[in-house]
């Protein structure tokens, strides 16, 4: 499938790492929604709504200095492995694929930045959905990224705004500002601690909500959790930006403190943990996903901890993204019942590991008596 | 696999109530199910949790630092409105949760005000002013003034690189004087 070449650096940039925090927080995103006036919002859009759309956001892109040679896709034209290969890299929602079995509909369709980390995607639940996808924890940046996108896109398009309310949206609890800012959070000290609840109960009393690692209504695996701000209107976006990484940065050192804690007083269970992941992961035949991101969680905490030296960060991101199943499918060249499908996944994370993560236990280093 | 829930249960390996750990395995073909304690469950080698003394965490240090709020709610919307754009009623807005189109925030304002602020704890956008392609003076006004935040956040935060385009952004929408 040779059109995911198109898109640069294939929308991974942020897997290496770079980024600041990126032990603990992989990834950073803002996403604003916006709407066109005279057009019914995404749900209730027909299929002429849904075609001017695309229309006009074509004619805008083709001037647009930031989109300058960017790729537009429309799904419905783009093959449907390559279609789910986009969603486990999250540059389009499931919502814009057509649910989880669905067919796109019509003038469905992503953008996607030649230069910079950012994407469209247009006629989701809302007209035009403005993304950018980085390394770490980098509100301000993907904040600013992201809104030089919106005043040029804005220049040219008749948006749907009104004068107390903001930016309208489909959906009520995007009004306003229409800003998502999400962080990517991987906390496994703080569930292992059993802090994680009150964490949790203490991100939501101050405004700010969790997910899984897919995003709504997903699932929390692997200890991966996305926090992302709940309101949207009433204060700027720069505020709730900052606030956003305000809290962010006394969870990570909640985190920090819960690491330094098990590594206190339960080393050896820990560390115990730890080389049991990395042991299946390193031998086992068949990984199903969920048991893989488990497992990667704790390889993930022993790297953070220095109890498996010289594994990177990066490894591990790519292990997470490349052990989905559109991709598994898309390197074997075939698609892949899910017993099978376990198979090359296992397959795959011990050639990575092999080649990229080999971890010699170091037995003098362990101290006595744990 | 290994799955946790509130109900406390008898747990199968000591006969004590809080069976919290719910394991399921798959023997020569054959499910098996059995309700740990925490305890048990880490004997078996399925660890939810370790056990670290609480004061070591300053949990409540951070939860201190966190407040919260809450606004009273108004009334639904009035029952035979519905959208003269898009034709959605204020039954479909129930349903579905979603508006239709940007017709209808003026159509449901009133009602959407006292959502709004049950949602977001206010109804006023105080982001980004949107300048339409053919704005009026006032229009102007708004958005050199939400420009000049800007600037001056950037200013503060040392971003001299984004502060030099904003004042740039500021010079051209500027009345000449």
């Amino acid at each position: 499938m040779d059109e995911l070449y198109s898109i640069p650096d294939f929308g991974l940039g942020w897997l290496d790492a770079s980024g600041p925090s990126s032990e603990i927080v992989l990834s950073t995103r803002v996403r604003l929604a916006r709407n066109l006036q005279g057009h019914a919002f995404g749900p209730r859009a027909r299929i002429n709504d849904r075609e001017a759309v695309l229309s006009q956001v074509r004619g805008v892109t083709e001037k647009s200095h930031r989109l300058a040679g960017a790729t537009l896709w429309e799904l419905s034209s783009v093959a449907s492995r390559t279609r789910r290969i986009l969603l486990e890299r999250r540059l389009v929602s499931e919502d814009l694929m057509g649910g989880e079995k669905g067919d796109p509909h019509r003038a469905a369709a992503v953008l996607l930045s030649a230069r910079d980390p950012l994407s469209v995607m247009v006629n989701e639940e809302d007209h035009l959905r403005l993304q950018s996808l980085l390394s770490g924890l980098r509100l301000r940046d993907a904040w600013t990224l992201v809104d030089s996108l919106d005043e040029e896109l804005g220049a040219n398009l008749p948006l749907a705004y009104h004068h107390e309310f903001g930016f309208l949206t489909s959906c009520p609890t995007n009004v306003g500002t229409g800003l998502r800012a999400s962080v990517l959070m991987h906390l496994p000290g703080l569930v292992l601690t059993k802090e994680i609840g009150q964490v949790l109960k203490g991100l939501n009393q101050v405004g700010i909500t969790f997910r899984g690692l897919y995003g709504e209504g997903s699932e929390v695996v692997g200890n991966f959790f996305q926090v992302s701000n709940q309101t949207t209107l009433g204060k700027s976006e720069e505020d709730l930006v900052d606030h956003l990484d305000q809290i962010v940065r006394q969870v990570i050192q909640y985190e920090e403190q819960a690491r330094q804690v098990l590594l206190k007083e339960a080393a050896g269970v820990t560390e115990d943990k730890v080389w049991r992941a990395y042991g299946l992961l390193r031998y086992a035949r068949s990984l199903s996903f969920e048991e893989m991101i488990n497992l990667l969680s704790g390889v993930r905490l022993g790297s953070s901890l220095k109890l498996l030296p010289n594994l990177r960060v990066y490894t591990l991101n790519k292990i997470m993204i490349y052990s989905q199943p559109a991709h598994l499918e898309q390197a074997a060249g075939r698609e892949l019942p899910p017993p099978e499908c376990d198979a090359h996944r296992a397959s795959f994370v011990r050639r990575i590991l092999s080649k990229e993560g080999v971890v010699t236990s170091d037995e003098e280093s362990n101290p006595e008596g744990q | 696999m290994a799955g946790k829930d509130p109900s406390e249960k008898l747990c199968d390996g000591c006969g004590e109530p809080g069976a919290v750990v719910h394991l399921t395995q798959v023997v020569n073909n054959e499910t098996s199910t059995s309700h740990l304690c925490e305890k048990c469950a880490a004997e078996k080698g399925v660890q939810t949790s370790i056990p670290v003394s609480p004061s070591n965490l300053p949990l409540a240090d951070f939860l201190a630092t966190m407040g919260g709020e809450d606004s009273p709610v108004s009334g639904g919307p009035d029952p035979d409105l519905s959208c003269p754009f898009c034709g959605l009623s204020t039954k479909d807005f129930r349903e579905a949760g979603r508006l239709g189109c940007p017709q209808c925030y003026p159509t449901f304002e009133e009602y959407l005000r006292g959502l709004l602020r049950r949602i977001h704890g206010g109804t006023n956008h105080v982001g980004k002013v949107y300048l339409p392609p053919d704005p009026t003076v006032s229009d102007r006004e708004k958005k050199l003034a939400a420009l000049r935040r800007k600037l001056s956040r950037a200013v503060e935060a040392e971003d001299f690189e984004r502060a030099a385009d904003l004042r740039d952004e500021i010079r051209t929408l500027e009345p000449a004087s």
